[in-house]
């Protein structure tokens, strides 16, 4: 219970010195903050000085700035983008259903295809599947994910036809359809990783004395590996797998360029390319938050999955 | 990310040792090859390309692999292997600029912690914390966002990414080093902290940090190719390799896949061959303990 605690408390300091750093990045930049929040010098108008020095609370000293930003940031107002002229949090909203989904995708497809694999490389470790499943999976994690895009594109979507080049589709099956490709790309980099600690907790577990008793019991190899092997190994694979999703809500970026998908990640890079600044404040500090809580709830809940306490009985 | 992973990836902890070989002699003998041949070439770039790599020829254009062009051209007619070649020079001295960087930052800081301890530590341990909040690639993309891209801004962003797990890397390491007696005679001897620090206490670090330090240049490496790719590093007409993909893209679309995939398999076999050898270096290296 302390330790929950100090972690959440400790997420909290984490997040807040992380919005500081963010807020601040503004007095980073070349120049007086008000151009560089204006970026166009055409736009330098006094309306829009005055404009901007009121939203962003610029005659105030510093500490009462980011008190004030941080607060509206807490009310759900993140400030609205020069570009877009609305709201920042619509537009964060409007993007945000295709980086879910596809980060979902992705997950479903690394999870399911990492635990299969490392399951297969386990069970007949040392032989010659075994190598090839960890060589060509070590060596999708080295193929940069923008590079392995371009060859699905080029395989799936211009050779044989079966996906679209680019967009993100309407309605719940066409989407998923449309974000085929691109959580496959997303997927294939994380896949090692999911292989190698299924695997390696596989290979722990076939020689812990709870399956040497089911073995002497005579259950049969496939009922051990289900219910004591695969049991077992859940806790590590799930705390990967999450640590991954996590670090894929902002590793979606590339991907979302690739295909050209509407979601936060590309939002980030256009913004970056019109210098937007609030928008790129608020997809930063919106990334930064979900990776912090992604990662927190996997600490918290990672004991709770270890079936060691759930059924109650001390195998060992 | 990487990326992903390029991003995603690129945010994974990276922990060298579990204590078992990984591959065999031949396998790092041939990746040593693959990073010295590379190298080589980075090197001696300017005098080997047989055309000049900026040259546009819009006659030849999307050319097939053939005697003349060996890798074929691009969109602009450019021979690929020449670029190929010139963008070994530019990528390796953008992942060695901003490994460098993250080193020296990240190695004194580390050192200065585990040797004051106090409130250098303690603030070590917040910045790292701060620093890890950030996945992927983001830290650099907010850099990029108030600094405006280029090469410069980008291994400059990734280097100060890098520097805390170096730093945290390195504390971990010579709070091990500086618990063991020969630390404790030096200063019994009357040696100052820094002398002890860099005559003896460094060098005796160096063999554990040199194969988390090729992973890591990698990684570098294909995170900046991933920061050029989407534009926010090395600008046309450079012949980064990561750029390089990122221009051949509309190729792609049009069937010519080749331009692409030259300069992104090429990044992909330079990142294996420096993980098995880094992995290989971290093992051998370690054992002396």
């Amino acid at each position: 219970m302390v330790g929950m605690l100090r972690r959440l408390g400790g997420m909290v300091v984490t997040l807040a010195l992380s919005s500081l750093v963010i807020f601040a990045s503004l007095y980073a930049a070349p120049g007086d903050p008000v151009s560089f929040l204006i970026g166009n010098p055409e736009n330098l108008t006094p309306e829009r000085v005055a404009a901007v020095r009121a939203e962003y609370h610029l005659d105030e000293p510093f500490g009462t700035q980011y008190l004030l930003w941080a607060n509206d940031v807490l009310r759900g107002d993140l400030g609205t983008s020069f570009v877009y002229q609305q709201p920042v949090a619509d537009l964060l909203g409007s993007r945000l259903a295709v980086t879910v989904t596809l980060v979902a995708y992705a997950a479903v497809l690394f999870v399911v295809i990492g635990v299969l694999l490392g399951a297969v490389s386990a069970l007949r470790r040392g032989t010659v599947v075994d190598t090839i499943i960890t060589g060509a999976t070590t060596f999708a994690t080295s193929v940069p994910n923008f590079v392995v895009a371009l060859v699905l594109v080029s395989v799936f979507a211009v050779q044989l036809r079966w996906f679209e080049v680019t967009g993100d589709g309407d309605g719940f099956a066409d989407r998923l359809y449309h974000l085929t490709l691109p959580a496959i790309a997303l997927a294939l980099g994380a896949l090692a990783v999911i292989t190698r600690v299924t695997r390696q907790t596989m290979v722990e577990q076939q020689s812990l004395e709870h399956v040497e008793v089911a073995r002497s019991f005579g259950l049969s190899p496939p009922a051990i590996v289900r219910r004591h092997v695969l049991r077992n190994a859940i806790g590590p694979v799930l705390t990967m797998s999450g640590l991954t999703l996590a670090g894929m809500l902002a590793g979606a970026v590339v991907v979302e360029s690739v295909f050209g998908l509407n979601g936060i990640g590309s939002l980030l890079v256009d913004s970056i390319n019109t210098h937007d600044f609030p928008v790129v404040q608020a997809v930063v500090l919106y990334m930064v938050v979900a990776y912090m809580v992604v990662t927190t709830i996997i600490d918290l809940v990672y004991p709770l999955l270890d079936a060691r306490t759930t059924t109650g009985g001390d195998t060992r | 990310m990487t990326q992903n992973s390029a991003a995603a990836p690129a945010v994974r902890p990276l922990t060298g040792r579990t204590g078992r070989r990984r591959h065999n002699a031949w396998t790092v003998r041939l990746c040593a090859a693959i990073l010295v041949l590379v190298v080589a070439v980075a090197v001696l770039a300017p005098w080997i390309t047989p055309y000049d790599p900026y040259l546009a020829d819009f006659g030849s254009l999307w050319l097939p692999p053939s005697p003349d062009h060996w890798l074929g051209t691009d969109q602009l007619g450019r021979d690929m292997l020449s670029r190929l070649i010139a963008g070994a020079r530019q990528t390796m001295l953008g992942a060695i600029a901003l490994l460098a960087l993250a080193t020296v930052v990240g190695v004194t800081v580390g050192i200065t912690a585990a040797w004051q301890r106090g409130w250098v530590d303690a603030v070590l341990g917040r910045v790292t914390d701060v620093m890890f909040a950030f996945p992927g690639l983001l830290f650099v993309i907010l850099v990029i966002a108030v600094f405006d891209s280029g090469t410069g801004t980008a291994v400059v962003g990734m280097a100060l990414a890098y520097a805390p797990a170096i730093a945290r890397f390195t504390r971990a390491v010579a709070l091990d080093e500086l618990a063991r007696p020969y630390i404790a005679s030096y200063r019994l001897q009357g040696a100052g902290g820094l002398v002890i620090c860099v005559r003896y206490l460094l060098p005796n670090m160096v063999s554990t940090l040199l194969g988390y330090l090729v992973v890591l240049f990698g990684e570098g490496l294909m995170s900046l190719a991933a920061l050029n790719f989407i534009g926010f590093g090395a600008q046309p007409p450079s012949a980064d390799w990561g750029l390089m993909v990122a221009e051949a893209r509309n190729g792609v679309i049009q069937g010519y896949l080749g331009p692409a995939l030259v300069p992104g398999l090429t990044i992909a076999v330079v990142v294996v061959a420096t993980n098995v050898v880094g992995l290989h270096l971290s093992d051998k290296l370690a054992v002396r303990k």
